[in-house]
């Protein structure tokens, strides 16, 4: 009988049919992911309150301790680095959410369903990037009540808001392998904590790196939060003082945000897919 | 036979690290009924399940369902069958609701199609007052039961119900029981994992024992019991009721010595065949003997499955129950327990 309900399975065959199911199971599934928020807006604390209390506590307690190489406002200088924040913000809570599918055994579910194999990641990472996108909107509010400015014009400010978009999406699907290789939910915490905060600090996200010892300048020169931090303030027209730093990224921190986030997608997206089909067979 | 069997098993090895949970399982299961895998923890009951539904890949062997190979063929087979596992798998921040019609999207079903569908199954498992409600208010019967119509929206041929009721109470698990009966009885092919000897006596029309890996035995619940030995056969005698004369007439039927107790209690054992208790109380009423209680007990799968595997179906299970509840455990003793037997009222038999 069952056989009767699929006939087009049984039909129409090939890459397009498999495509048109694909996208269908990753809308589904992204609805799945949005519906959840809805049903729990406090799992979107990790891109709404969370870069919230960084701005004001960098903007109001750090800040004023903090000068910048070359001159210009703390403050302007603080909401470009902000906005990686806002967008790898949901990098962990998407490895904690995958460990609790796999545990709740609704991963398990999806496997013996008729549906794409690849459309759990997919939905995960897109409803990822809206949440992302509410993330950038939150720091930008923040950025403008206390005294940020765009001052390039809309062009650079899209290019901007997509360069830190399109990070954020690469980035959680380092999450999603996070979230296959782990076992508990609490050592995706703990794990995600503990990777995503050196990760924002070593980086001239809060502080200029010109301040840090030549070993460390290196290494925060070279991270990703640097160059989506540097793209940012170059785009917005904010006070950008890695444009004094030599290295490669600093210099050109538009491309290197395009090569770090065609890195992260290069490795980690066919890596989740891999883990996600083989895991436990 | 020419009919395509719902489930075909060759020689299934599945182990993991230096685990064997498969050793070359064999299984053979027709269209229609309910099959019921029976085994202690451990005995590669989920994992065979899980191959069968196409999680896991097995290390050698071969397993068609429904004609399908489950490695090579896995999309056709996903496509055929429904699997509910040992543990609820659904989103318990969503509703009831919106879980069926997500796995009903996901099964190939289309929006509309999927809410009908959704709808159509709440009400079936008595779930309609709670659909609005996120999953994770739900009681452990209710989870049970969505998960259950969660397997069932894309209408499958074969089902894999692994250990469905473990760890429910009573009255669900009468519930769960009657829902599976109607699925079978609507044409669904249920393969059925339990360690409860009851719920597969009861709900099984074959039996497969499995135990490290491997199936030992298999047959209708009366067969392998047949296969355990005797029943015995136990009768309280009326007071003033003539002893000797009564142990005349049990002894006629019984296999061995009948055995006088306290309370002139009689018991022997017989051979096991239907009608027995019936030809007791007809010769004992003929011999104008009056009793209180007469009662047959089969062996209980418990002595099926010890005759099969010199250990009972609880050992090696213990630590896992006890962990679970030790409400859990008596009920499943409890369930050991039961045979066929017959204890009519006073002087009713007589």
């Amino acid at each position: 009988m069952t056989s009767a309900t699929f006939p087009e399975a049984a039909t129409r065959s090939g890459r397009w049919h498999t495509l048109h199911w694909a996208i269908t199971d990753s809308l589904v599934l992204t609805w799945r992911s949005l519906a959840r928020i809805a049903r729990e807006p406090e799992t979107l604390m990790d891109v709404t309150v969370q870069p919230l209390m960084f701005v004001l506590l960098f903007a109001y307690v750090f800040g004023g301790a903090i000068g910048l190489p070359g001159g210009g406002s703390y403050h302007e200088y603080l909401i470009g680095g902000m906005f990686g924040m806002g967008v790898a913000g949901t990098a962990p809570g998407t490895a904690i959410a995958l460990v609790a599918d796999m545990s709740e055994g609704i991963i398990d579910r999806f496997r013996s369903l008729p549906m794409s194999r690849a459309a759990v990641l997919i939905g995960r990472t897109a409803s990822d990037l809206l949440t992302q996108v509410i993330g950038t909107m939150v720091v930008a509010v923040a950025g403008l009540a206390i005294g940020w400015r765009i001052h390039n014009g809309p062009g650079d400010a899209l290019v901007a808001f997509g360069l830190a978009l399109l990070f954020g999406y690469a980035l959680s699907w380092a999450g999603v392998c996070l979230g296959m290789v782990l076992r508990s939910v609490e050592a995706a915490q703990q794990l995600g904590f503990i990777l995503f905060l050196p990760f924002m600090f070593i980086s001239n996200a809060f502080v200029p790196t010109q301040g840090m010892p030549g070993w460390l300048q290196a290494v925060a020169n070279w991270n990703p939060f640097s160059a989506i931090a540097a793209a940012c303030r170059e785009l917005f027209g904010n006070p950008n003082p890695s444009a004094l730093v030599q290295a490669w990224p600093m210099q050109h921190p538009e491309l290197a945000v395009l090569l770090w986030s065609g890195l992260l997608l290069a490795v980690f997206a066919p890596l989740a897919v891999r883990l996600y089909t083989t895991k436990a067979r | 036979m020419a009919e395509i069997p719902a489930i075909e098993a060759e020689a299934l090895v599945k182990k993991f690290g230096s685990t064997v949970a498969l050793s070359g399982l064999d299984l053979w299961v027709p269209r229609g009924g309910i099959l019921g895998m029976l085994g202690p923890n451990g005995a590669g009951k989920t994992t065979a399940v899980r191959v069968l539904a196409t999680l896991l890949r097995p290390d050698s062997g071969r397993a068609r369902v429904l004609g399908a190979d489950v490695v090579t063929q896995a999309a056709e087979v996903r496509r055929r069958i429904g699997l509910t596992g040992q543990y609820a798998a659904l989103d318990s921040s969503l509703t009831g609701r919106a879980n069926l019609v997500m796995i009903g999207r996901l099964s190939r079903l289309g929006r509309a199609e999927a809410g009908r569908r959704a709808d159509e199954l709440l009400d079936r498992f008595d779930l309609t007052g709670a659909a609005g409600r996120a999953v994770k208010t739900y009681s452990g019967g209710m989870r049970r039961r969505l998960d259950l119509a969660a397997s069932l929206i894309g209408r499958p041929e074969v089902l894999f119900l692994d250990e469905p009721t473990t760890g429910l109470d009573p009255r669900s698990r009468a519930v769960m029981w009657d829902i599976i009966r109607d699925l079978a009885t609507g044409g669904t092919t249920l393969l059925l994992t339990t360690q409860y000897l009851d719920e597969a006596d009861r709900l099984a029309s074959q039996i497969a024992v499995v135990d490290g890996g491997r199936m030992i035995a298999e047959g209708s619940p009366d067969e392998l019991k047949a296969k355990a030995g005797k029943d015995r056969v136990s009768v309280v005698l009326a007071p003033g009721a003539d002893t000797a004369a009564a142990v005349a007439v049990v002894s006629a039927h019984a296999a061995g010595p009948v055995a006088v107790g306290a309370g002139d209690r009689l018991t022997a054992q017989v051979p096991a065949h239907d009608g027995i208790t019936t030809d007791l109380v007809r010769s004992l009423d003929l011999a104008g003997i009056r009793v209180t209680s007469i009662a047959v007990d089969r062996p209980s799968l418990d002595d099926v499955f010890l005759a099969l595997t010199g250990h009972g179906v609880g050992e090696g299970a213990g630590q896992r129950r006890a962990a679970a509840g030790g409400h859990e455990t008596g009920e499943q003793l409890a369930g050991w327990d039961k045979g066929e037997g017959v204890t009519p009222q006073g002087g009713e038999a007589a």
